[in-house]
């Protein structure tokens, strides 16, 4: 009875919207996430109740990142709610080009030691320039942890939010890049000086 | 369990409801999914990774659904019940013991007490829950061959005593969806 699954799939996308809102009241919902799409392809954005996360680009897998936050934050994962809409918000604009710098607290739990101080360092790179992996080694204060730059920024928790694109290999090309070399062009053309 | 909770909802909200709506009606099934899902998100980190979610969710949906019945036991007393349904009555069980209501209007409820305990966990789990009876087995143990013939002859003797269709149906025979159709409305 198609009718019937029809209604029932309405009313279960009302009982989750419930759920989701009681759950939150509850102080229950440890994480929740949204997936919404960008010039970058369908983006997973995860929040805790500190800060975001986790921002995941299709090519990594959202499954499997989202198993990852279950095992080592919380499984009190649930999809939806508003916890979220200030940083989608502030994604929106900053692919419209009218945000240079994201003020939503961020939870940098999922990345830990150098890789934290690494990623941590990345908002000191300004909008529309780019630092060298030696640059930044530099600036983190072991100028001979080049690789170590590259490895921290291939698993930042939260690109995009902490500016992993804009770190470019020494003799200008842009280099590797969690979401894929083209998505990365995209961003730095967008983040581009124009007139 | 450290799979995120969501997949949980996706997978087996359907049959929450199914079972809620089977024991209460319009807002009282849907606060019983949600109070369901509640309890579930808080113990989901402590549920073991071997526990049968599904078998576990039934359980504390049909728990959420009998204690809305007792609330009500104690307070209002629906009236409203068409012929044939099979939603519980609260009347007559202020006393707490709602499980098998002897109301006129429930004779599903009443039959399902003649059943064996093991024809009446199947009858309920995969008529009235949706589960299926691969699922059901591993709840009540036993093949899902047993376990659908404890449902068929569970349902042929439901028939015989609600004097429905009791001669037409040998026991043992697999039935497909209409059964239930027929049973809900007998």
């Amino acid at each position: 009875m198609p009718e019937q699954e029809r209604d029932d799939a309405r009313e279960l996308q009302g009982l989750h919207e419930t759920l989701v809102e009681r759950a939150a009241a509850r102080g229950l919902l440890d994480v929740t996430y949204r997936v919404v799409d960008s010039p970058v392809g369908a983006l997973l954005v995860v929040g805790g109740e500190r800060g975001v996360l986790r921002v995941a680009f299709e090519v990594q897998d959202h499954e499997a990142v989202l198993d990852d936050v279950a095992r080592r934050v919380s499984p009190r994962i649930l999809q939806g709610g508003a916890r979220l809409d200030p940083v989608l918000r502030e994604l929106d604009e900053y692919f419209a080009g009218a945000r240079h710098r994201f003020d939503v607290p961020v939870d940098l739990r999922l990345a830990t030691g150098f890789r934290r101080d690494v990623v941590a360092a990345l908002p000191d790179v300004p909008y529309g320039r780019t630092a060298t992996y030696a640059q930044v080694a530099a600036a983190t204060g072991r100028p001979r942890a080049v690789r170590a730059v590259g490895t921290a920024c291939a698993r930042n928790p939260v690109p995009l939010l902490l500016p992993c694109h804009r770190v470019v290999r020494s003799d200008g090309t842009p280099g590797q890049y969690a979401g894929g070399a083209p998505a990365k062009r995209v961003l730095l053309d967008l983040e581009a000086p124009r007139g | 369990m450290r799979e995120p909770f969501e997949g949980v909802v996706r997978a087996h909200g359907r049959t929450v409801l199914a079972v809620c709506r089977a024991l209460l009606r319009d807002d009282g099934a849907q606060d019983a999914w949600s109070e369901t899902f509640l309890s579930a998100l808080v113990a989901w980190p402590a549920l073991p990774e071997d526990a049968n979610v599904e078998a576990w969710l039934v359980t504390i949906a049909r728990r959420k659904a009998l204690d809305e019945l007792r609330r009500r036991g104690r307070h209002a007393v629906p009236t409203d019940l068409d012929d044939g349904d099979v939603h519980v009555a609260a009347r007559g069980h202020a006393s707490g013991s709602v499980e098998v209501p002897g109301d006129r209007d429930l004779d599903l409820w009443a039959a399902l007490t003649g059943l064996s305990d093991r024809q009446r966990q199947v009858v309920v789990l995969h008529h009235v829950g949706g589960m299926p009876y691969a699922d059901v087995a591993q709840v009540v143990g036993g093949s899902a061959v047993a376990a659908r013939r404890a449902g068929a002859d569970g349902v042929a003797a439901l028939r015989r005593v609600l004097g429905t269709h009791g001669r037409a149906v040998p026991s043992g025979m697999p039935r497909t969806h209409d059964e239930r159709t027929e049973v809900d409305g007998a």
